[in-house]
């Protein structure tokens, strides 16, 4: 076994020429990389001291073979020193610093040992010392002449990208590094580097390191052609350049030429480091594509650091679109075929299955459930074909695996990201459908967070029996239905299936024999109960009595619904609104199913389910609870239309009534305003007294629109339904359709921006009306008026531009938080601790209690407990 | 005239308590820790030098919790 190592200190430097040259296997001179043959040249870019990638042959340097053998670097001598781009701003921090002719720090001795001490101690205590150093340079730059050999310092002005020019003098990379050479130690320290392992003439290049071939891998086409990297081509116009350099010096060309080959050069060497250079054209492949180099391999999202070392992807997982299915559990997935097919379980074949696994390979691939591999006892794998399937199904014996396709029933990860909280995994049974999507239950949809509209998923398959097994113990979905955050189901109904059991619940409607089967027919039941009543000689049943088929027995639960109207008094059971819900003994009966009652984020029937039975029966419970409201709501018949916002002319004139009000009552504000009447509200100015009774009036006029419009609109409506369910909208939603949309604003004010002292044209100069900043008198039905339109639209634009900042701040919130806490952990002691074992909490939570395993402390709970006591000594 | 008021008398500071060597190795003993494993506390502390801790002492600290009525912490004091 292999020590593992632990790493004691990670020190970044510049590499020196001098190691560039010791770490070089091989100096390449050749541009070329392969001869006619197809064997690499030597000294060519593909030498085989390089390393190797082709299989069969070994390492010319360290005889490993591909896989084993990490790659070695090689070296190009430039023939003129280059600028290494990734440093050109320190460069000419450095050039402004050192003096032009003795090149030491232009400051006093006396300023050189106070800046150096405060590095030093700095450096002790582990702090950045980036403010220090930023002080020396600037101060180093304020020397007119060096305190030293009295040279005067010349302006240095640093063109984008890379050239450096003295007084209208251009510097040549090998002038600088000729400076550079020559700064002492001593002064480099007070520059904040380390002379051992960065001295700033390393910064300008005059060796390049050539990677190892392992590093940039030659593709062969299927023609036989070979496709090199983009890093092989880059370094073949470096070594084509260098060349040249090199003959035209040779020949004495002149200087002219000598500078144009030079400025290629660093061109090439500046693309070759980074392609993204501003001011730098990017290199380009033949086809016209930027080519991929050094910089970019690592940069960004997906570059090495974010895309290959902190996320990578993972075998046996699927992702495709989503859509829902309300006859499948909750606790089910529904998988297309297509990838059923080509995901697997291992199966470790045994004495016992060893018959029944025979039976799957021997339907081969293509017939589900099928087997795509076997692996033997020796670890070698054999495909699974149509035509070996007989005779690979013959040899199967103990201890082989086999890897059987997904089937109904497997335990598989369903995951949604972005990955927020524990329930965006959950585990779920796979059921095989045919079609293309995955398919989920919509009640599952809060805790993923997921709608219909596009949204794609994960899916894993866990491919031992350890991880099965926690998949199936921590992460089923109905181990998931009470959410750590606050305690209450997070599962449940949602839009329709609120709607659905509140029609089939509210009142004592009567439904027919015919009816109620209809209602019904989805479950496991063996008879409908007693009939509440018989009108037309035909019994009759109530939509409570239906729903209490769904409960579980011996249920004791009281309530208030969602649509409670909070009255001043409540009369409890006697509500006359049947808004306050008793369930008996499983038997719902009074008060209306709504979001209260079996929505998600509140649903108190779930929660007691859960709580007093099990997850499984509150699983079971939701299934049948959904199927029943969709049969509700189709037996009652539901939809919403342009017509349902109607409201009845008298209706609309009263609101006309009411906003005419509004706005005469603002003009006689305005009006009082200016006659200086207004008297101010404490500790405002007249000003924000003036807008905030504006404000105020108008804010009034809506909701006095939105009750007119809400007096007309009743149970009748389906937009009341759904409002006053909890299904989905609010009543003020349907207010702004029916009614009046109200005043719109940004950042919490009426409209002011625009023009001087007007928002639009279409207004007088410091008009201060309703209209004028931004009250919209229209309901969505009416339609807005140009103007209002145009406030609107300024309204919602401040609505979207905080969505988007919102989500974009928490989520990086959210991320470091995580980090933080992510390795911390509740001990079986209840202490919270990290990983070296230091305590954080003494007791979770300083309570040690489980947010989703606790009861709502109230009196409630008292009275329930010696009900079902005393019902168990009476028993 | 000026009066000098304890840190700890103040209504937001929780209560200090300076434990005993024996009351110290019970607290390590009941959660099998070592004390290094324990939060630290300075013993410039204000709370740590008004009961006169010294390196080396667990203060334990009684906290008001909304939820659990009280929960008690205990701290290494450190240089």
């Amino acid at each position: 076994m292999t020590v593992p190592k632990r790493i004691g200190k990670i020190r970044f430097g510049l590499i020196s020429p001098q190691e560039f040259r010791k770490m070089s296997v091989v100096k390449i001179i050749t541009a070329d990389t392969y001869d006619d043959d197809g064997f690499p040249i030597e000294m060519g870019l593909m030498d085989p001291r390089l390393g190797v990638i082709d299989p069969g042959l070994r390492c010319r340097s360290c005889g490993g073979r591909p896989g084993e053998c990490p790659g070695h670097f090689g070296h190009i001598d430039l023939i003129a020193s280059v600028i290494h781009v990734g440093f050109a701003k320190l460069i000419r921090k450095l050039l402004r610093a050192v003096c032009r002719d003795c090149s030491r720090l232009m400051l006093l001795d006396k300023e050189k040992q106070m800046y150096l001490e405060q590095i030093k101690t700095l450096d002790k205590l582990g702090q950045p010392t980036d403010d220090v150093v930023n002080k020396v340079f600037a101060e180093a730059r304020k020397h007119k002449n060096c305190p030293y050999c009295g040279a005067p310092q010349m302006e240095i002005k640093f063109e984008r990208p890379l050239s450096y020019v003295e007084e209208g003098h251009k510097l040549t990379p090998s002038d600088i590094r000729d400076r550079f050479e020559k700064v002492p130690n001593d002064d480099i320290q007070i520059m904040g580097m380390n002379p051992d392992t960065a001295r700033p003439e390393w910064m300008i290049l005059t060796v390049l390191p050539v990677p190892p071939v392992t590093m940039r891998p030659s593709i062969t086409l299927e023609s036989g052609q070979r496709s090199e990297d983009d890093l092989t081509h880059k370094l073949v116009d470096i070594i084509r350049i260098n060349q040249r350099f090199q003959e035209n010096r040779e020949a004495g060309a002149p200087q002219l030429i000598i500078e144009d080959l030079w400025e290629l050069l660093q061109y090439h060497v500046t693309t070759f480091l980074d392609n993204t250079v501003s001011g730098v054209p990017p290199a380009r492949h033949r086809s016209g594509r930027p080519l991929k180099t050094l910089s970019q391999r690592l940069k960004g999202k997906e570059g090495r650091f974010r895309g290959s070392l902190s996320g990578k992807r993972v075998n046996f997982s699927a992702r495709t679109v989503i859509s829902p299915d309300p006859n499948l559990s909750i606790n089910e997935v529904g998988v297309p075929m297509d990838i059923a097919m080509e995901l697997s379980v291992p199966i470790i074949v045994n004495a016992r299955n060893k018959e029944m696994v025979k039976t799957f390979v021997k339907r081969g691939p293509d017939r589900h459930p099928g087997v795509n591999y076997i692996t033997r006892p020796d670890q070698r794998r054999v495909k699974v074909t149509d035509k070996n399937c007989e005779e690979v199904a013959e040899q199967i014996d103990t201890g082989w695996k086999v890897d059987r396709q997904l089937t109904d029933g497997d335990i598989v990860l369903f995951n949604r990201q972005p990955s927020l909280h524990r329930m965006s995994i959950m585990s779920h049974r796979v059921k095989v459908m045919p079609y293309k999507t995955f398919r989920l239950n919509p009640s599952v949809c809060p805790p993923y967070n997921a709608d219909f509209d596009g949204d794609e998923m994960n899916l894993h398959v866990p491919q031992t029996e350890e991880a099965r097994a926690e998949a199936e113990i921590l992460m089923r979905v109905q181990e998931n239905i009470l959410s750590p955050r606050f305690g209450g189901p997070i599962i449940g109904g949602i839009h329709d299936y609120v709607t659905g059991s509140f029609l089939l619940t509210h009142g004592y409607k009567p439904i027919d024999r015919r009816g109620a089967m209809e209602l019904l027919k989805k479950f496991d039941i063996a008879g409908l109960p007693q009939p509440a009543g018989v009108k037309d000689g035909q019994p009759y049943w109530t939509g409570k009595q239906i729903f209490s088929a769904v409960l579980p027995k011996g249920l004791n639960l009281n309530f208030k619904a969602d649509f409670c109207y909070n009255c001043d008094v409540c009369k409890g059971e006697d509500c006359e609104n049947d808004a306050y819900v008793v369930i008996e003994d499983g038997q719902l009966l009074k008060g209306t199913i709504d979001a209260e009652a079996i929505g998600a984020f509140k649903g108190k029937i779930t929660d007691r389910v859960i709580k007093e039975y099990s997850p499984t029966v509150a699983s079971s419970f939701l299934d049948k609870m959904t199927l029943l409201a969709l049969r509700g709501i189709m037996y009652a018949g539901f939809s919403f239309g342009i017509d349902d916002e109607d409201i009845p002319k008298a209706a609309a004139e009263q609101i006309d009534e009411v906003t005419r009000t509004a706005r005469e009552n603002v003009q006689k504000l305005i009006e009082a305003y200016n006659a200086g009447e207004l008297e101010p509200l404490p500790g405002r100015t007249l000003d924000e007294t003036l807008e905030m009774r504006i404000m105020q009036t108008l804010g009034k006029a809506r909701d006095g629109a939105g009750s007119i419009a809400g007096r007309y609109l009743g149970l009748d409506n389906s937009g009341v339904v759904m409002a006053v369910s909890g299904a989905r909208g609010s009543m003020l939603n349907l207010t702004q359709m029916a009614a009046c949309v109200g005043q719109q604003s940004v950042r919490g004010e009426r409209i002011r921006r625009g023009y001087e002292g007007r928002t639009l044209p279409h207004f007088k100069t410091g008009d201060l009306g309703a209209e004028a900043h931004g009250f919209v008198e229209s309901s969505y039905k009416d339609g807005l008026t140009p103007t209002e339109f145009f406030f609107h639209s300024i309204g919602g634009r401040e609505g979207l531009v905080d969505t988007a900042i919102r989500t974009s701040q928490s989520g990086y919130l959210q991320r470091r938080l995580v980090n933080a806490l992510q390795d911390l952990e509740v001990k079986y002691d209840g202490t919270v601790q990290e990983t070296r074992g230091m305590i954080v909490q003494f007791k979770y939570g300083e309570d040690g209690v489980d947010v989703s395993r606790r009861d709502y402390a109230s009196p409630d709970n008292v009275k329930r407990l010696i009900k079902k006591i005393l019902e168990k000594e009476s028993a | 005239m000026v009066t000098k008021s304890a840190v700890k008398d103040h209504e937001l500071v929780p209560e200090h308590v300076l434990l005993s060597v024996e009351e110290g190795v019970a607290v390590l003993k009941t959660y099998g820790i070592e004390a290094p494993q324990l939060p630290k506390i300075h013993v410039s502390d204000p709370v740590a030098k008004e009961i006169g801790a010294k390196v080396g002492d667990i203060i334990k600290v009684v906290r008001r919790s909304p939820t659990a009525k009280q929960s008690i912490f205990y701290r290494l004091v450190i240089d």
